[in-house]
Order: structure tokens, then C-alpha cells, then sequence
């Protein structure tokens, strides 16, 4: 085939099952929260169970205007929610779905999506800083702060799972992954899982975008399409991290049958680790700001180099 | 007292977080488990107890436009108009009898409170309560509802609801039953 070609047919599958995938995790958010409150969630966009309700509200964010302040500093206003997005795409380009179906496999896929998705923060940080707006100048510090906080512990488990697997390709990974990571590996696991959901900004930790607190923290001057792009990353977001989850710590497409159905593999179990997130963030109210911070640095990080420390142990005894 | 040694001991010992974020995710899924309880109302018609109170009926037969509700009526929402008719004599050499006809009859639902005073006070069971509500409009002028209106309402007024067992029998009955006072015979 036509390399160009290739390329182009590439992009344009990624970015349509990136957001399909996404609106998808959005629509689950919606049902799966309003059946644990006892609500039913949308019931008439699209006529069976409101299944269109993000495809409407995608219509009506496109039909409002699009304001920026006055005093915003208007091509970093403008610039912010692509900068939100656009890095969760590119790591959700890297994530094998199975041992063939990747659209860039890369030798150093770990460090490639971790890093891609700690630009996000710059999104937020962006925004809050040039809305000239003294609640999204906040929302955007807390942001910064709790994201640098967090992405040491994910980096760490992260790097447990390269380090027993003796590589920092994702199929690589995968491949060297055995059932009984799931045991020796669980601590990394849920630092992994914490610290994604803080990477998130999803509750319990969205101090960022806490609504009693400082209305809706960065995204406070947004509206029309560019609120739209950063609600889009948030569930980007969500299938981004549950398939990294699943990749590093599950064992990606392996279970039976993944010669053919590998993909199935991979997506039933970042389905079942998104609606893990949205779970959480219905059953648990917020932490506040210091005990976000304590609990990075004083569980997850000591945590997360102890499994590093372990993984490191058991490489170096079991390679003898 | 104990606020004051509350103030000086130590603050009080964090407990562990993690039984009550386990019982957080149990309530939730046990939550998702479970049927919902949303009334879906404009497909499925609300069950509504028989004394809501929904809209302001009129029976106009029984209206005397003796003006006690919209005398009553805390908001002046009630707007009644009458002129007495005068009915000639039944009988030969009778007298001539007045009455009062009712014009209009209107009740603004737009500064009624739905205090229900209007049909406590009304002597002659001219007003009642009707769980209709469905009769919200664009204009806030339209909601001045006249007795035409009102009439119409009235074929939604539910039955009164039956009386507790072993209770006493309601007025009318009671003095319907009674047996006729006859003339007393004897002494005096």
C-alpha cells in the first residue's frame, strides 16, 4: 500500500475510535452515575435510553458562543483546550488494542504515553492562567500542583511493570506479562489506578475544578465548543489511562482465544477499569488539598518504590 | 465543659479511611443493583394522592357570590362579580324573592398560593380541590382562569376519600337518619 496513504488511513482510524471510544465512556458516565444515585440518567436523545445525549450536546456546544474575557490572554485562551486534547490523543496512537492491531507500535511506548500525557497538565495550566480570572488562576496552580504530585507514583509503578517485564515497548510488555502479575505487581496496580485518577482530575481528587470552591477552576471562562474540547479530554482521558491500566497491569489482549480475540480482550477490560473511575468518583466526595498532596507523597510514592524495589529484587534473583 | 477540654486535649485520632470508602462503593453498587425511582413523568401519568392540590375547582350551582373566599383570600386572587335577580312570587299574593346571580368568577393562579383557604371558608361547598396541574401557559396573563375554566375542572375532583372504620356518620347522614321529632303528646 501507498505509504501516505497508509498513514492518512491510520490517523483517521485512531481519531474516529478515539472519539467514539470516548463519547462511549461519557454516555457510560452518564448511565452508570445516574443509576447508582437511583436516577435514569438520559432517556429520550437518539430514542432508546438516550443514547445521542452527547452527540445533542456536542450540537448544542457547537450553537453557543464562543466568549473570551476581555482581559484573557487570548492566543493562550484560545490554544488551551487543543493543548488538553490533542496529547491524549497522540498516547491513545501508541496503545496496542492487540498484538497487531497498534497504529504506531514504538520501542519505548511506556515513555512515549506517560510523557505524552503530562503535557495535558500544560492544557489546564494554560487555561487557568489566561483567563484572567482569579478562580481559574487558582484552579490551574492546584492543577499543576496535584499533577506534578501525581504523575512521580504513576511513573514509578509504571516503571515497576517495565522493569519486570525488560522492556518499555507496550506489546512487549504485554507479551512478557503472566497471570501472576496480578499478584506481585497488585501494589503498583493501585498506585497506577490512584494516581491516574488524579492525573484526571477526576473526584476524589478534583480540587482543580472544585465547583463550591472556585466555581469550575480552569475551565470557569469557557464556553461553547472550547468547554466542549476539554470535556471531551477529561473522558479522553479515562480511556487513555484505563487502557494503559489494562495494558500494563491486566495483560492487555492476553486471555483465551487472544489470537483472535485480542482486541475484545483489551477493550472488555479497560471497559470494566473506566467504569472503576466512574464508580469511584460517585462514591467518594473530595479530599481536600493537603490531603491530596499527603496522600502522594506519604502512601503512593513510599508505595510505589517499594514495589519498584521489589520488582527490582525478584528481576535480579529470578534472571540468575 | 467538655468543649473546653475538647479544646485543649489533642485533636482527635484520624480513624482509618478505608471501611468507610469500602462501605461508600458497596452503598453505590448496591444502588446500581437496584431499580430506579424516577417517575417518568410526561410518559407515565403521576399517581397522585387524592388530596393534592393541584387547581382550584368551581361548582357554580353552588356559589351564592357571597364573596367569603375572596374576602378571605390571603393573595386578592379572587375576583367575583354578581347582581341580584328578583324571582316573582310561586304563589299567588307571595312575595317577591331576591337572588344573587353569579357574572364572573376568576381566580388568578398567578398570585394564588394554594393556601386552600378559600375552599376551607366556603360555606356551600362551591370550591374544591382537583390534583389536575397540567395548565402552565406562555402568558403570565393567561393564568387568570374564569369560571368557565374553573367549571371544567370540577369532573377531575376525586370522590372524598371513605371515612376511617368505626368512625362517627358524617352530619347529613346522621340527621337524615334521625328519627322525625314528633309533636310531643301528654303533659307538658
Amino acid at each position: 500500500m501507498n505509504p501516505v496513504l497508509e498513514v492518512v488511513l491510520r490517523l483517521v482510524i485512531v481519531l474516529l475510535a478515539f472519539v467514539v471510544m470516548s463519547l462511549v465512556v461519557g454516555q457510560t458516565e452518564h448511565k452508570v452515575m445516574a443509576h447508582m444515585q437511583g436516577r435514569l440518567g438520559p432517556m429520550y436523545a437518539g430514542g432508546y435510553h438516550g443514547w445521542a445525549q452527547l452527540v445533542a450536546d456536542a450540537v448544542k456546544f457547537v450553537q453557543k458562543e464562543d466568549v473570551t474575557p476581555r482581559d484573557a490572554d487570548r492566543w493562550v485562551f484560545k490554544l488551551a483546550p487543543a493543548i488538553a486534547l490533542a496529547p491524549y490523543l497522540v498516547a491513545f496512537s501508541v496503545i496496542p488494542l492487540s498484538k497487531t492491531m497498534v497504529a504506531a507500535d514504538l520501542s519505548a511506548g511506556v515513555l512515549f504515553v506517560l510523557a505524552a500525557t503530562a503535557v495535558g497538565i500544560l492544557g489546564v495550566l494554560m487555561a487557568g492562567w489566561s483567563s484572567a480570572n482569579k478562580y481559574s488562576l487558582l484552579g490551574g496552580m492546584r492543577a499543576a500542583a496535584q499533577l506534578l504530585s501525581y504523575e512521580l507514583p504513576m511513573v514509578l509503578s509504571a516503571a515497576s511493570v517495565a522493569l519486570a517485564a525488560g522492556t518499555l515497548s507496550l506489546t512487549g510488555i504485554v507479551s512478557a506479562w503472566h497471570p501472576l502479575w496480578l499478584l506481585w505487581q497488585l501494589p503498583g496496580a493501585f498506585v497506577f489506578l490512584i494516581a491516574a485518577v488524579a492525573e484526571l482530575k477526576r473526584t476524589p481528587f478534583d480540587m482543580p475544578v472544585a465547583e463550591p470552591e472556585i466555581v469550575m477552576g480552569p475551565l470557569t471562562e469557557y464556553s461553547g465548543l472550547r468547554f466542549a474540547f476539554f470535556m471531551l479530554s477529561e473522558y479522553a482521558g479515562i480511556v487513555v489511562m484505563s487502557l494503559l491500566f489494562t495494558v500494563l497491569f491486566l495483560g492487555g489482549w492476553q486471555g483465551p482465544f487472544s489470537d483472535s480475540l485480542g482486541a475484545v480482550w483489551t477493550l472488555t477490560k479497560s471497559a470494566i477499569i473506566s467504569v472503576v473511575i466512574i464508580w469511584l468518583r460517585v462514591s467518594w466526595p473530595r479530599v481536600r488539598e493537603d490531603q491530596l498532596q499527603r496522600l502522594a507523597w506519604l502512601v503512593l510514592v513510599p508505595v510505589a518504590l517499594a514495589q519498584l524495589a521489589l520488582t527490582a529484587v525478584w528481576v535480579v534473583l529470578s534472571s540468575r | 465543659m467538655t468543649d473546653h477540654q475538647h479544646s485543649q486535649g489533642p485533636p482527635p485520632k484520624a480513624h482509618s479511611v478505608i471501611p468507610g470508602l469500602i462501605k461508600g462503593l458497596a452503598m453505590t453498587a448496591r444502588t446500581l443493583a437496584r431499580p430506579t425511582h424516577t417517575a417518568e413523568y410526561p410518559d407515565v401519568e403521576p399517581q397522585l394522592p387524592p388530596r393534592t392540590r393541584g387547581v382550584i375547582a368551581l361548582l357554580e350551582e353552588n356559589c351564592t357570590s357571597c364573596m367569603l373566599c375572596s374576602r378571605e383570600c390571603p393573595d386578592w386572587c379572587i375576583y367575583i362579580d354578581s347582581h341580584k335577580e328578583t324571582l316573582p312570587a310561586t304563589t299567588e299574593g307571595g312575595r317577591e324573592r331576591q337572588r344573587n346571580v353569579l357574572d364572573r368568577f376568576a381566580i388568578d393562579f398567578s398570585l394564588c398560593m394554594y393556601c386552600g383557604i378559600c375552599i376551607e371558608v366556603c360555606p356551600f361547598d362551591a370550591l374544591h380541590w382537583s390534583p389536575e396541574f397540567e395548565y402552565a401557559e406562555f402568558d403570565i396573563l393567561d393564568l387568570i382562569h374564569e369560571k368557565e375554566r374553573l367549571g371544567q375542572w370540577m369532573a377531575t375532583v376525586p370522590p372524598p376519600p371513605a371515612l376511617d372504620p368505626n368512625s362517627a356518620e358524617p352530619q347529613e347522614i346522621a340527621a337524615a337518619n334521625k328519627p322525625v321529632r314528633t309533636a310531643p303528646t301528654g303533659s307538658v
